[in-house]
């Protein structure tokens, strides 16, 4: 840490300037190597630096599973407790102090099974935390069996014969539960994680991230058909807000809205650039429609799906509630409350109703 | 004698008097207003209400009966009693349900009006009978008819009322029956009416219908000549000082609350709602202006973990709820016993398992609470032992979680939730500070801030907390070493860790008081409860003396750790006799520790004991012990 300040932008108080070794805490990494974890850890510990906001501020919060070890390796406050509760524990973090800076980290079957009811109830309250998915599709930490977002079909350890399981849709669960940032990015992308990670750690409200993550030990290569040079022009395509929906290796295909489905067109022909959908992050409806665009019948978004910076926090709202009771309450003594409703005094002599 | 002249006044030392009805009579609230003029005016009193766990079950039925039970004395009563003097029954299914409890030579007055052909048949009574005009069961108790349903609607004939609003004033009518009956000022409950209804509800036509119905029942009482004699009960001799009325559950938030400010602190109180410790989020969401912030989660787990959360942050963190709601948040709890974190469990015990219950109460968690945890992960267990005492326990579960930086998990009950008794104000600025330290630079920098480096004498962790520079650090769910609280799989430092968390939790006994003997020091009998039980074992123990025993009887108010002079007391009986709403968990853990023959008598009804069955059970394994030394 050098002295040099920046500047936090709204209050102009001063920072230390930060760098990544800042973030590192002295616990050795122990996930696989090529683990895709790394470049996430990574790209937390360069953006971090980035955000104006104090070192001490930041909570950093995991359920259980290789991704949930994360806060082990960051140096700051953090808490790795049981196994999908990270959402839980990081609403009691902020209702008790909502000026910390509170970031999820944790995996699919963390997030999305065994604690997928907590997921739902963070984002519709609009806890103001950042909430990180590390998704693999696979349940990594106890040797391969298959996840929540695995594939139909699926075949591990405890699907021998394929899992007969629909995948859920992680970003299609935030859409419909009210989730305010909703984005999704690659764990070797780095600079699309960088972006999408400071936007959302920006965001006041409940910010979702979805990182497409490799488990090179039990689910290798689960995402490669979005995340490599040669696949990922074809198979995804990148959002930007107020552009139109255009990917393929040549710009030439994009995507059309015909009637209430989307629609994966091919430019030059019958199509013009004209007639694609363009990008809107404040239409909740069309964040649902890209939610559900999946690989292989069309391109698997990446970027910022939704972004409405506006919507009012629980943290907030439970402030406001506070000083407003403070406001109008006749006392904040508590013997006064002690000593309310029907009381009367006993003395030697006899009784009397006070 | 003239038409004016008032039939004699008998004193009596204590009445137990019921209400019951359908759960929508408003049976609960005559009993509450009762139970107030009562207290008001002086009498000692204990309260037992007892509903369904249905809101409204079908009407006139026998499941959806609605009770609420008195005691109220010219002496200190510790139980609300055992058998009833005199019952209110507005309909037929409360009449059915019970009439048996009432001594025989007991007052019964029913609302005649319900008793007709279509609600006899729907309590089950045979075609074609009515108790009411069976002689054996008029010759065995004095019943008097008062047809409070038509009296009712007479009363209210030119408000305007709608028939509904206007049958719902019936209570009054036998309320203001009950008022006079014993001589009891109208004043308390018609302020109450006029604030309840007139103004926090803005309905001003039905506090005036009320306070109209509730006049009519008294005067009804007086100008009939409803009974030969009135009976009066003299005001008891209580200590010196402001009282109020108060119930286990309000005790409890106040005491959370009252807590919260003697540590200087914000307070969470995370919970699910769950009979019947609801009643302790509600009165805690009202308290906002103290710096409370209630959070209704999503479930149990979420409840507890969010106190948790915010306990890691700096707030006070209390989650409540019921047995099965302590079964959801076992894993998290664990997780609090490894953090080192203060936080406070409230488990109002009902009668399980499963949903079992849920308006009924039990005392079957003190297994759930010592041992209900994967890996050995001790919390400090406390109970408080009637309505009053719950707000000194929950300070007390505060000051503990806080000072020894772990789970503290309060045992309360239904009976003492609902149940109610009049509340020696305390001396709120005599109560000592709750001190908690977090600390804001590492005690030695060259190494940074060692999370688990432990205060000597308690062996409690330092508590440090975000947004303090310089103090960053991690905990886990995973075994940890001392003092950085790194992860640890190491063999003997598991073993450590495991004791050093158990020994940590039995210090605590050091500031705990030691075991009080109520009754006799030393000799045949020791009466050994905790919680709820209290008051019946002390009344019980009182009679047994009496009756030429030497009987002495402690309520154990901290399970664990237990009082560091408990093995001393035992050793001072020749019997030890252990009463609980349970199989014997106590008796079993005392049995285990002391290596003692202590002998469980249980009961397992839904309900507390009555002062009758628990001297009887006395006896009863005081004769068995004779026999089988012959």
């Amino acid at each position: 840490m050098t002295t040099a300040p920046t500047t936090n932008g709204t209050n102009n108080v001063e920072l230390p300037q930060y760098s990544p070794k800042d973030f590192t805490s002295n616990q050795d990494v122990r996930w696989c190597p090529g683990c895709g974890d790394y470049a996430v850890l990574n790209g937390v510990r360069k953006a971090l630096p980035k955000l104006a906001i104090r070192k001490e501020d930041y909570v950093f919060i995991s359920g259980i599973g290789c991704a949930a070890r994360f806060p082990y390796y960051m140096d700051t406050f953090g808490m790795h407790t049981i196994h999908g509760r990270s959402l839980c524990v990081a609403t009691g973090v902020k209702l008790a102090n909502p000026e910390l800076k509170v970031c999820v980290v944790s995996g699919d079957g963390d997030l999305l099974s065994i604690g997928g009811n907590h997921t739902i109830h963070a984002m519709r309250r609009n806890v103001d935390i950042t909430i990180v998915l590390l998704n693999n599709r696979i349940y990594g930490l106890t040797k391969g069996q298959y996840s929540p977002t695995s594939e139909q079909g699926k075949i591990t350890k405890s699907t021998p014969m394929g899992s007969p399981d629909d995948p859920v849709c992680p970003l299609s669960i935030a859409v419909a539960s009210g989730c305010t940032f909703i984005a999704r990015a690659l764990d070797v992308d780095v600079k699309l994680f960088e972006s999408v990670y400071l936007r959302a750690m920006a965001h006041k409200g409940c910010s979702f991230v979805e990182v497409y993550q490799d488990c090179n030990i039990f689910n290798h290569q689960a995402f490669f058909y979005a995340t490599q040079k040669d696949t990922k022009p074809e198979n995804t395509i990148l959002l930007e807000h107020g552009k139109p929906l255009i990917y393929g290796t040549n710009n030439d295909k994009g995507i059309v809205l015909e009637g209430t489905m989307l629609k994966s067109v091919t430019l030059g022909g019958e199509y013009s650039e004209s007639d694609l959908v363009v990008h809107d992050e404040t239409d909740r409806q069309l964040a649902f429609l890209l939610s559900q665009m999946r690989h292989p019948q069309m391109p698997e978004p990446i970027g910022v799906l939704y972004c409405d910076p506006n919507h009012p926090t629980y943290d907030d709202a439970v402030q406001n509630q506070m000083q407003k009771a403070k406001a109008s309450a006749s006392t904040t003594d508590i013997r006064q409350l002690i000593d309310s409703g029907e009381t009367w005094d006993v003395t030697e002599s006899g009784i009397s109703s006070s | 004698m003239t038409t004016t002249a008032q039939p004699p006044a008998k004193t009596l030392d204590a009445v137990v008097i019921r209400f019951c009805g359908d759960s929508g009579d408003g049976m609960q609230l005559a009993g509450g207003e009762f139970t107030t003029t009562s207290a008001v005016f002086g009498n000692d009193i204990a309260t037992f209400p007892d509903f369904p766990a249905e809101i409204r079950a079908p009407k006139g039925t026998t499941f959806g009966v609605s009770g609420f039970q008195l005691q109220f004395a010219s002496h200190e009563v510790f139980t609300p009693g055992d058998r009833v003097n005199v019952l209110f029954a507005m309909n037929p299914a409360g009449f059915k349900t019970n009439i048996d409890d009432v001594e025989v030579g007991g007052l019964v007055i029913v609302n005649e009006d319900e008793f007709n052909e279509v609600n006899l048949r729907k309590c089950g009574y045979p075609v074609g009978y009515n108790p009411l005009n069976d002689d054996q069961v008029s010759s065995a108790r004095q019943i008097v008819r008062v047809p409070m349903s038509r009296m009712t609607r007479e009363a209210l004939a030119d408000t305007g009322l709608g028939a509904k609003d206007v049958d719902r004033c019936r209570n009054m009518f036998a309320l203001g029956v009950a008022y006079w009956v014993y001589q009891r000022p109208l004043d308390a409950t018609l302020r109450h009416i006029e604030t309840e209804y007139g103004i926090k509800k803005g309905r001003p036509e039905i506090a005036e219908a009320n306070s109209i119905v509730l006049k009519a029942g008294y005067h009804f009482g007086e100008t009939a000549e409803l009974l030969a004699v009135k009976y009066v009960v003299p005001p008891a001799k209580l200590r010196p000082g402001k009282y109020r009325r108060i119930d286990g559950n309000s005790a409890t938030a106040l005491g959370f609350a009252a807590a919260a400010q003697k540590a200087s602190k914000q307070l969470v109180y995370a919970s699910y709602p769950i009979t019947p410790a609801s009643d302790v989020l509600h009165a805690m969401a009202r308290l906002k202006h103290l710096g409370i912030k209630t959070f209704q989660a999503e479930d149990e787990i979420a409840a507890v973990c969010a106190a948790i959360g915010a306990s890691f942050a700096g707030d006070i963190g209390i989650t409540g709820t019921s047995g099965p709601g302590v079964c959801l948040k076992s894993e998290a709890i664990g997780l609090a016993v490894m953090y080192e974190l203060p936080l406070v469990v409230l488990d109002v015990q009902r009668a399980g398992p499963s949903t079992g219950m849920p308006t009924k109460t039990e005392q079957a968690d003190l297994f759930l609470a010592m041992f209900g945890r994967a890996g050995e992960s001790p919390c400090i267990v406390i109970a408080p032992n009637s309505p009053a005492n719950c707000f000194d326990t929950a300070v007390e579960a505060v000051r503990l979680a806080t000072r020894h930086m772990c789970p503290v998990i309060i045992l309360s009950d239904a009976s003492i939730a609902n149940g109610a008794e009049p509340w020696l104000l305390p001396d709120y600025d005599a109560i000592d500070p709750i001190e908690s330290h977090h600390p804001t630079e590492p005690k030695d920098p060259s190494v940074g801030y060692m999370p688990y480096q432990r205060d000597s004498e308690t062996l409690a962790r330092p508590w440090a907390l975000p947004g303090t520079p310089g103090m960053e650090h991690r905990i886990g769910s995973l075994e940890k070493s001392e003092p950085a609280g790194a992860v640890s799989y190491d063999p003997a430092n598991h073993e450590k860790m495991v004791r050093t968390r158990a020994e940590k939790v039995q210090r605590a006994a050091k500031w705990l008081p030691e075991l009080a003997v109520e009754g006799d020091q030393a000799g045949e009998v020791l009466l050994l409860g905790w919680g709820s039980t209290h008051g019946a074992i002390l009344t019980a123990a009182a009679r047994l003396r009496a009756s030429g025993l030497t009987v002495g009887c402690a309520n154990l108010r901290y399970l664990n750790p237990m009082p560091t002079n408990l093995k001393d007391v035992l050793g001072r009986f020749t019997n030890v006799i252990v009463p609980e709403n349970n199989t014997g968990q106590l008796a079993m853990l005392i049995r285990s520790r002391f290596l003692i023959d202590a002998v469980p008598l249980g009961k397992i009804q839904g309900r507390s004991f009555g002062v009758d069955e628990l001297v009887a059970g006395v006896r009863a394994i005081l004769n068995d012990r004779k026999e089988a030394t012959k």
